[in-house]
């Protein structure tokens, strides 16, 4: 190799109690390449870059800079030898303005005074280089997820950073937003920055990565140029078999039972600054599917329908009769169970173990007063964690120490001993791995195949169309069409409803 | 022996039979127990006597930590527990009529439950954090206590009255009966109805709680409410023990031993996962501490001294952190 | 170009005018304190006989001067999101400490620096126990107030008098104006202090990362902020301010008591709260805590003047100022959202 690496990780070594996150790794890194950091959950992708910036100290290994060892600390003396990352959840404080966001820690100075009108002035510029007109004088709570998340790179990226470690940045982000980061990320790897890139989204990682390293439980799999690597090898080396389920999945969706009943119908629905005024019928034995951009109003649809949220227009009805959701409790009386796309905030409970989290939604119909006698709730968890394959399947395990995916999975199970006629599910499949995401679709279908009415939120268009028997179209909290999804639909069809709006 | 140890109640058990045993050094005859006209006396029941308000008030306290809150105004809601039963029964035309000072036990109590709902409405109607929301009632609290008594001590002579605080039942304390009647009724209702769980969720989480179809809000106001009824019992107690409601002194900072006690006891102060058993041990571990610091002969004033010591003691053993720092240690001195 | 324009919530830019609107909404709780505030001394004016003499409100200051120096202190660690129970206990034992020194003939250049050093390291230590060992705050600093109470009570019981000439100095020097119309160095002090704090959480490093801790601890550990050198320091700005609050009680009480400042903590938190700073830290402003104990002062002089009323309305109306600025910070913030 003739090209020098400016960063060059040697069998690293990483052990927590009981378990061994990393061993042997290597992992390098040349100026002015995307390297892709790939592998599923638990891999120890998270791991390696917490190692990288020295968050977690390491038992065996070593960190190379531009040829010298390293040692950091902690992410601020990462930061000042130049590795700066930009962390999947936004790691900003919101209460700070944009500008002080931006430069905390490094504020222009004069004699140790802070000068505020130097740094909004230097902030607002570079904002600018990025495209972006924001009022850097005002608090970052004002600014949406996906705005913060640009100031998160725009820091980032003006700490002059040799690296730079994007985990997970497009989460949040809607498709407009992913191509900027692209051509911000294309421009920095210009300048000769090494950018670390970690994303669920295959799509992406082959758009933008020169290079990818998989890492599979905590060990090294290999480092692949990306053009020299097809998907579906990708796929076989990070989960170490091969996956079929998901062409399986296909035809099952598409050829479905005839649906039944009609169990929930929304007339007019609405909410003001959530979602407009809506229809939309899901009957037994369907997957409707929401498609649309971040932001288009998806989960605000799912919401409403849960009483999650209050409406404030419309009418809706469960199995024929009109009812007013005030409340989740309401909903759930009425059969109706939703899994929120916050899995950790909204979903399960950490401190609590998996019997507990699966049985909760019960429990709380029935009452504090009704407590379910602690041998039923001990099949019926035995049952789930079973048929669901949660793992591990000690259900006096915190669910804190589960995977994305088994948490996941122990929503569900929540939701589905409380035996739903429509299960609501926002984005299930979100930051797992590959293996867990197939199954969870499996099931979905599984569900539907038995009679339940699902309702499937998702940001990956190829698995709504996968999985919906009728797509609902989002576009700027408006429902703008509603496709039934036969052989002739693919993603281009609703791309161009989402992009043109289309009829309504 | 690892096992034992790292269970986490070890720590304050072990603290509390060293202080008892420590006793003995100074007062050979601590642990032994006599019977007087039928009473058990002795040392050890003098500890579970005076301890009684405090764990009455940790015990409240537990509930509310572990739904993610917090009641700084039980000492205030203990004095005017105490001043109202007792301004109730001074103005009796006979003291000792039963029927009278249960009248004013039942309206203490019942003010307590308005106090809790006042606590409970304002945590989870209105929003506020439950340390400022108390605090409200904390220190307007105290002052309504003294207006009540007009800053006076108020002095009653009802033996029924007396009972409560310093009677004696089947050979035992009433006091220490009424808190293990107490402490049985909340941990039934906690451990064998789904209340325990559901507060538990409530305090980890409260979105996902509600999304789950918790009521959190009931649920929250109970907490107040239970804590403040605790904290009225433990005001009567109190006001029973001394014959006498004193708005200042009733109370004066039990919510600092009483917070400590449930922290002692292995309840988290963010909520979520909580141990009645272990907040009782803390609380019992508190008004033990007081007593020794008694029979060793270390002057009053130094108690809150030693209570520092213990406390810091405690806090750092329970600290992860700091067992990680030291086991570092050793385990470098043992490669070494 | 980001589309950030058309839809309400998701809007990335929000337009000027509401921009506008809403950095005025974080300053309306400190607005409303100082309405409250004119308010109050109108209703005393009107009232009460000589209230309006400038001497009348000058005294505020005077009968105040460690309340606020004390608040000022908790400010930076209530921004923070942390709390400081130990303040009064921190006071009490510098009168004791400094009272006990004195007495015993040590020279008052002497005294001084020591008590201001014995407080900083308390402050130091309690900070380090917050930071190191994951204590919480409330439990740390309760630890610290039990130690401090029982060190002042273990030194002395009673109440020590001072009479080192420095101290009484001190003590009785005024400041003058115009005949009758004086502040006490110790309002000097206090004012400095003020100024200082003010200037450092507004315009310092040091101030600003106080704000991002008490935003978001996580974030501003990975925006590879100096979190725990910064939590340390909180406390121990704290424990500096306490001790220098002792000093300045011990100019006004001219003794050394253990029994000082009971309570205090209450009051200092009340200041910061009814100054508009949210508990939960991240926002609000060392003006607003100045206006707080202002406030509290003035509600002292009112029930002093009325004369009739006794001293335990001062709680009550306390409890319900509490109670009413709570629920406006709580309306300001939810509509903010």
């Amino acid at each position: 190799m003739t090209e020098r690496t400016v960063l060059e990780m040697t069998g690293i070594r990483k052990t927590f109690p009981g378990v061994v996150a990393l061993d042997g790794v290597d992992f390098r890194m040349f100026p002015g390449e995307v390297h892709a950091l790939m592998g599923e959950n638990g891999a120890g992708k998270s791991t390696l870059i917490k190692v990288l910036t020295g968050v977690y100290g390491i038992d065996g290994g070593e960190v190379r800079l531009a040829g010298e060892p390293v040692h950091f600390a902690g992410p601020l003396q990462a930061q000042q030898a130049g590795v700066s990352t930009v962390y999947q959840e936004v790691n900003l404080c919101t209460n700070l303005s944009v500008a002080e966001n931006i430069f905390i820690g490094r504020e222009p100075r004069r004699l140790g005074r802070v000068r505020w009108g130097e740094m909004r002035r230097r902030a607002a510029a570079l904002l600018a280089g990025l495209d972006l007109d924001l009022d850097v004088a005002a608090p970052l709570s004002s600014y949406s997820l996906a705005i913060q998340q640009m100031v998160a790179i725009a820091r980032a990226v003006d700490i002059s950073a040799k690296v730079l470690i994007l985990d997970e940045p497009t989460s949040s982000l809607d498709a407009s937003e992913v191509e900027r980061l692209f051509e911000v990320i294309r421009r920095l790897k210009s300048d000769g920055v090494a950018i670390l890139f970690v994303s669920h989204f295959l799509d992406q990682v082959y758009e933008i990565a020169d290079r990818m390293t998989v890492l599979r439980n905590g060990r090294l799999i290999g480092e692949y140029r990306t053009a020299e690597l097809p998907q579906m090898q990708l796929v076989t080396k990070m989960i170490g078999k091969e996956l079929t389920v998901l062409d399986r999945l296909d035809d099952e969706a598409r050829t479905a039972t005839a649906p039944g009943e009609p169990v929930i119908a929304a007339h007019g629905l609405g909410r003001k600054g959530a979602v407009q005024p809506f229809d939309l019928t899901i009957r037994a034995g369907e997957i409707v599917g929401l498609a649309g951009l971040l932001g288009s109003g998806r989960t605000e649809v799912a919401r409403l329908l849960y009483g999650a949220d209050r409406a404030d227009s419309g009418h809706l009805e469960v199995g024929g009769e009109p009812v007013t959701l005030r409340a989740p409790r309401t909903a759930m009386r009425h059969g109706i169970a939703f899994s929120s796309e916050n899995r950790r905030t909204e979903g399960v409970i950490g401190d609590l173990s998996v019997r507990e989290n699966i049985v909760l939604a019960l429990q709380a119909a029935r009452g504090w007063s009704r407590p379910i006698p602690r041998r039923r709730q001990d099949e019926l968890v035995a049952k789930y964690v079973k048929a669901l394959d949660i793992r591990p399947a000690d259900p006096e395990t915190p669910v804190r120490n589960l995977s994305g995916g088994n948490q996941q999975k122990v929503l569900l199970a929540r939701w589905l001993i409380t035996e739903p006629k429509l299960l609501i599910v926002d984005e299930p499949t979100r930051g797992i791995d590959v293996g867990a995401k197939a199954e969870i679709q499996k099931l979905l279908v599984e569900l539907a195949g038995g009679g339940m009415a699902v309702l499937f939120v998702s940001a990956e268009l190829e698995e709504v169309l996968r999985l919906s028997n009728k797509i609902e179209v989002l576009r700027d909290r408006r429902l703008v069409e509603e496709i039934e999804n036969t052989a002739g639909v693919d993603a281009d069809r609703i791309m161009q409803t989402i992009a043109s709006g289309a009829t309504a | 022996m690892t096992a034992l140890t790292r269970h986490r109640l070890f720590w304050p058990a072990a603290v509390l039979v060293v202080l008892l045993v420590s006793n003995v050094f100074f007062a050979p005859r601590f642990f032994s127990i006599t019977v007087h006209d039928g009473h058990l006396y002795g040392s050890l029941i003098d500890v579970l006597r005076s301890s009684t308000p405090l764990v009455l008030v940790a015990l409240g306290m537990t509930v509310v930590i572990a739904t993610g809150g917090i009641d700084l105004s039980v000492g205030s809601v203990m004095a005017i527990a105490g001043a109202v039963a007792c301004l109730m029964i001074g103005d009796l035309p006979n003291q000792d009529s039963v029927g009278g000072v249960l009248l004013a036990v039942a309206a203490a109590i019942g003010l307590a439950v308005v106090l809790g709902l006042w606590n409970g409405v304002l945590v989870s109607v209105i929003g506020i954090q439950p340390i400022i929301a108390t605090l409200i009632l904390m220190v307007a609290g105290r002052g309504i206590a003294q207006l009540l008594t007009s800053g006076q001590i108020i002095n009653v002579s009802s033996p029924p009255f007396r009972v409560i605080g310093a009677g004696y039942f089947l050979g035992l304390p009433v006091s220490v009966l009424i808190v293990a009647v107490v402490v049985a009724i909340a941990a039934l209702l906690t451990r064998r109805s789904a209340l325990g769980v559901l507060v538990e969720a409530v305090g980890a989480s409260p979105t996902a709680s509600r999304l789950a179809g918790i009521r959190a809000r009931g649920l929250t106001i109970m907490a107040y409410v239970f804590t403040a009824v605790c904290a009225a019992v433990a005001g009567l107690i109190f006001s029973s023990n001394v014959a006498s409601a004193d708005s200042n002194a009733a109370g004066n900072l039990i919510e600092l031993d009483a917070i400590l006690a449930v922290v002692i006891g292995g309840t988290a102060l963010t909520g979520g996962r909580f141990s009645l058993a272990g907040s009782v041990l803390g609380a019992v571990l508190i008004s033990a501490l007081d007593i020794t610091t008694y029979t060793i002969g270390i002057p009053a004033e130094t108690t809150l001294l030693f209570k520092a010591v213990v406390v810091v003691v405690l806090c750092l053993s329970q600290s992860a952190a700091f067992r990680a720092v030291v086991l570092r240690r050793r385990t470098a001195g043992a490669s070494a | 170009m980001i589309d950030v324009s058309a839809p309400p919530t998701t809007a990335g830019t929000v337009p000027a005018a509401r921009r506008r609107r809403w950095a005025d909404r974080r300053h309306v709780p400190v607005l409303v304190t100082l309405a409250l505030l004119v308010g109050m001394y109108g209703t005393g004016v009107a009232n009460y006989d000589n209230f309006s003499d400038t001497q009348v409100l000058l005294n505020v200051f005077v009968d105040n001067a460690f309340l606020l120096v004390v608040a000022a202190g908790m400010t930076f660690v209530i921004l923070t999101g942390g709390i400081d129970l130990s303040v009064g206990a921190v006071v009490a034992l510098t009168t004791v400490v400094a009272a006990t020194l004195l007495d015993a003939g040590w020279p008052a250049a002497v005294v001084l620096p020591l008590v201001l050093l014995m407080g900083t390291v308390l402050g130091l230590g309690m900070g380090a126990v917050i930071h190191y060992f994951k204590v919480e705050p409330f439990i740390a600093t309760l630890a610290g107030m039990f130690l401090a109470r029982g060190l002042s009570l273990l030194i002395n019981r009673n109440s020590i008098p001072i009479t080192d000439p420095f101290w009484t100095a001190m003590a009785q020097k005024r400041i003058r104006f115009a005949p009758g119309i004086f502040i006490s160095t110790s309002v000097v002090i206090a004012l400095v202090v003020v100024l200082v704090a003010a200037y450092v959480l507004a315009y310092t490093r040091f101030g600003r990362t106080v704000y991002a801790i008490g935003g978001n601890a996580d974030s501003a550990l990975l925006m590879g902020l100096p979190v725990g050198r910064t939590r340390i320091a909180v406390y121990t700005v704290s424990g500096f301010c306490s001790s220098l609050g002792g000093v300045l009680l011990s100019f006004y009480m001219l003794s050394g008591y253990s029994l000082h400042a009971q309570g205090m903590e209450l009051d200092a938190i009340a200041a910061v709260v009814i100054g508009g700073v949210l508990l939960t830290g991240g926002s609000g402003y060392l003006f607003g805590t100045v206006l707080g104990v202002l406030l509290l002062g003035l509600i002292q002089t009112i029930i002093t003047f009325q004369g009739t009323l006794s001293s335990w309305w001062t709680k009550i109306v306390i409890g319900v100022l509490l109670f009413g600025f709570i629920v406006l910070q709580r309306l300001v913030t939810r509509r903010a959202r």
